[in-house]
């Protein structure tokens, strides 16, 4: 047992033994889940509550459908639905859930640090299913155990992360895990992409495509909100598919056998062109939605156990 | 009457003087002082061995609840708070509802002050009507009434033009403009300093360089129009640098800063604390350590509390939405007593930058130990310890980004006009 703490709510600050903990659990459920088999009775009775400020279909589903096969009871609270827009704060709205016992929360919101001011209040586990621009870390173990599973290991690759820097919590909690877990990490993109003393995190950064996949194993793509171009950082969307879309071009520059990636929902023609996101060989994406399952089951696990512990 | 008050046998200091004697109180001033004077039988008398006597405390910069947000703080919590800490006068903020842009406010706060009878309210004048940066607001009546200098006070003066013209106006009526030194378009959205620590919590940076851009822009300015600018909670070197070069050059200028911004840094937002988030927001350490060393070559003028009442409501929130400000009136001379402890700011340079420095930009007579002075007066024992409590604060505002932290240095009371308000 190396993962230790009550919450998940950054890839920050786990240890190397944490991360394959839960990455070697997940992917036991991956071969679970395609032999058909459930395991119905590990959450029986548990409540797990999906609460999403933000829009999300597939984190959300992800998480429902992870919960499902464990056994628990699974609520869906959506902001729209819930009484925050009628000017409830996210506190009441904690303390509303504590009251109603749940076990596992798993939050998503757009400000950074909101799970951890939840995780202050609430006696569940809260599992951060993405903040702001801070972090998702069940993304980003999703994506360990994708590569993991392609590759047939972490440590030693090179892994480049393309695209929208900045903004992306995809990109943060990606360059905690695989920083940690021995990968060699860069991050691609235009300078008004790319937040300030990124550096310091460990990665190299690289502002022209071809230097930057030139020799990667991996090559992951992040979403360019529209916001970006109304803002200005990006001048237009033509231009940004020109020097950083992914195209078979560009892709040309990493390892033959290097594979695409992109956490979705993609933007088609403005960071990744169809004929490498739907390429049967080089693209994994539809994989990281099988995996997504997996390590959802498996940090619900984790974090479940010392209840069940309690209880037994 | 109050009867006269005699501080025995302790150390006298401020203003030029340092001594250990006995100081006597009469009418409401100081009497006499020195290391033997004449002692009156009828005297209350204050003795305190290891205490150090100076003038009350001067508070250059704090925002009061009043008007508008009594939930945060009222001038009754805040007086409290400000005799706790030895304030025995402050300057008030005018970005409040409604602004500060009217002589009647003017008047009103003075008044409140006086009913507390331990706090000299000196409320700063809008710059703006409405503290919205738009038009000049009655700078002149305001000045009559008795605006002690001109501010929009968390707001920036953004137009460089509507600067120009409040430096130049402003200087006519021999008023000081106090900045906010922010380029507001630089600090949009940014809630935390941009580097490392904001992009691993995935928060929106605010450069260090829009305070430095400001302060450039507000010191060619001054140049300009022969104007006096005042520049507030100065918290970065490069603006530091640029202070120093234009003082040096003989131009009107002069800052202060506050006790964050030398006592902490921008790792004590931790995992989004929001107590820590201020404006302008903690600084890496060698802006910190900048501002070190400005205190004790004299480039800051003064030590202000920049005391920002807030509540839990406030605060209660993810990082980017809670209100930034720090309350401040308790802990000003605990901190500052902290860096004269560790060496960085002699004793007597500490105290003067609590009292006779800034009363000098506030054009007051106060901050001094002389015969025939107003008696505000502030004891202090420099040694004793405590540790500041968020919940157990004097005053209503317990927001303090210091919650935590072990402080050696006890106001052990506080006298205004010659009468005990605090210990």
């Amino acid at each position: 047992m190396f993962y230790r703490q009550k919450h998940l709510l950054a890839i920050e600050g786990l240890e190397p033994p944490a991360i394959g903990q839960l990455l070697d659990l997940a992917d036991s459920y991956v071969l679970l889940n395609r032999s058909g088999k459930t395991q119905r009775d590990l959450l029986r009775g548990r409540t797990l509550i999906n609460l999403f400020f933000e829009d999300s279909t597939r984190t959300r589903t992800s998480f429902e459908l992870a919960g499902k096969r464990l056994g628990a009871d699974v609520i869906n609270m959506s902001v729209s639905t819930s009484s925050v827009s009628k000017g409830e704060t996210l506190i009441d709205t904690a303390a509303t859930l504590n009251a109603m016992h749940c076990d596992l929360l798993v939050v998503r919101h757009d400000q950074s640090g909101a799970p951890h001011l939840l995780a202050q209040i609430v006696d569940a586990a809260v599992i951060n299913a993405g903040d702001g621009t801070h972090e998702h870390p069940t993304q980003a173990l999703l994506d360990a155990l994708t590569i993991k599973r392609r590759k047939g290991r972490i440590a030693g690759l090179i892994v480049a992360i393309c695209g929208d820097i900045a903004h992306s919590r995809v990109a943060r909690s990606n360059i905690h895990l695989l920083t940690t877990m021995g990968c060699q990490v860069r991050v691609v993109g235009p300078p008004t992409l790319m937040p300030a003393g990124i550096a310091d995190l460990g990665v190299t950064v690289f502002h022209d495509m071809a230097a930057g996949l030139d020799g990667a194993d991996v090559v992951m793509m992040l979403r360019l909100q529209r916001e970006r171009m109304s803002k200005g950082q990006v001048p237009s969307a033509r231009e940004y598919f020109r020097f950083y879309g992914l195209d078979a071009g560009k892709l040309a520059a990493a390892k033959p056998d290097a594979i695409v990636m992109h956490p979705g929902p993609m933007n088609r023609g403005v960071e990744i062109d169809s004929t490498v996101a739907d390429d049967p060989i080089r693209s994994v994406i539809k994989e990281q939605v099988e995996m997504g399952v997996a390590v959802r089951m498996a940090v619900l696990d984790v974090l479940s156990r010392d209840h069940r512990r309690n209880d037994s | 009457m109050t009867p006269d008050t005699l501080f025995s046998g302790v150390r006298i200091l401020g203003s030029g003087i340092d001594l250990r004697g006995d100081l006597l109180v009469r009418d409401g001033l100081i009497a006499d002082f020195g290391p033997s004077i004449g002692r009156p039988g009828d005297a209350t008398l204050i003795e305190a061995e290891d205490a150090i006597l100076c003038p009350g405390l001067i508070d250059m910069r704090a925002a009061l609840g009043e008007p508008g947000f009594e939930y945060r703080e009222t001038i009754g919590s805040a007086a409290l708070a400000a005799a706790a800490g030895g304030i025995t006068t402050l300057a008030c903020l005018p970005d409040t509802r409604p602004a500060i842009d009217d002589p009647a406010l003017i008047r009103l706060l003075r008044a409140r002050g006086e009913e507390t009878g331990s706090l000299t309210i000196l409320p700063y004048g809008a710059v703006t009507r409405g503290c919205r940066g738009e038009e000049l607001a009655e700078i002149g009546l305001l000045r009559e009434a008795g605006a002690v200098a001109f501010t929009d006070g968390c707001r920036a003066i953004a137009s460089a033009r509507l600067m120009r013209l409040a430096l130049s106006y402003a200087s006519g009526f021999g008023a000081r403009i106090v900045q906010h030194p922010e380029e507001p378009s630089l600090a949009e959205g940014g809630v935390a300093t941009e580097g490392e620590q904001a992009t691993r919590l995935g928060l929106s940076g605010i450069p260090a360089a829009a305070e430095a851009i400001m302060v450039a822009r507000d010191i060619g300015l001054a140049e300009l129009t022969g104007g006096a600018v005042h520049f507030a909670h100065v918290s970065t070197g490069e603006a530091l640098a640029l202070i120093r070069s234009a003082k040096a050059a003989g131009l009107a200028v002069t800052c202060d800063t506050a006790p964050p911004y030398f006592d902490l840094n921008e790792t004590s937002i931790g995992d989004f604390r929001t107590y820590a988030k201020l404006s302008p927001p903690l600084r890496k350490e060698h802006d910190r350590k900048a501002v070190i060393a400005a205190l004790a070559d004299g480039t800051i003028d003064a030590i202000a509390s920049d005391h920002q009442p807030r509540d839990a409501d406030d605060k209660r929130l993810p990082f980017a939405l809670a209100s930034a400000g720090g309350s401040g009136l308790a802990t000003l001379l605990g901190i500052t007593l902290a860096h004269v402890h560790n060496g960085s700011i002699p004793l007597a340079a500490a105290i003067d930058l609590l009292t006779i420095r800034p009363a000098a930009l506030l054009g007051i007579q106060a901050g001094r130990i002389a015969k025939g002075a107003v008696a505000d007066l502030c004891l202090f024992d420099p040694d004793r310890i405590w540790k500041v409590e968020a919940g157990k604060l004097p005053g209503k505002a317990q927001n303090t980004p210091f919650d935590g932290r072990a402080l050696e240095g006890v106001v052990l009371g506080t006298w205004k006009h010659g009468k005990r308000v605090f210990g």
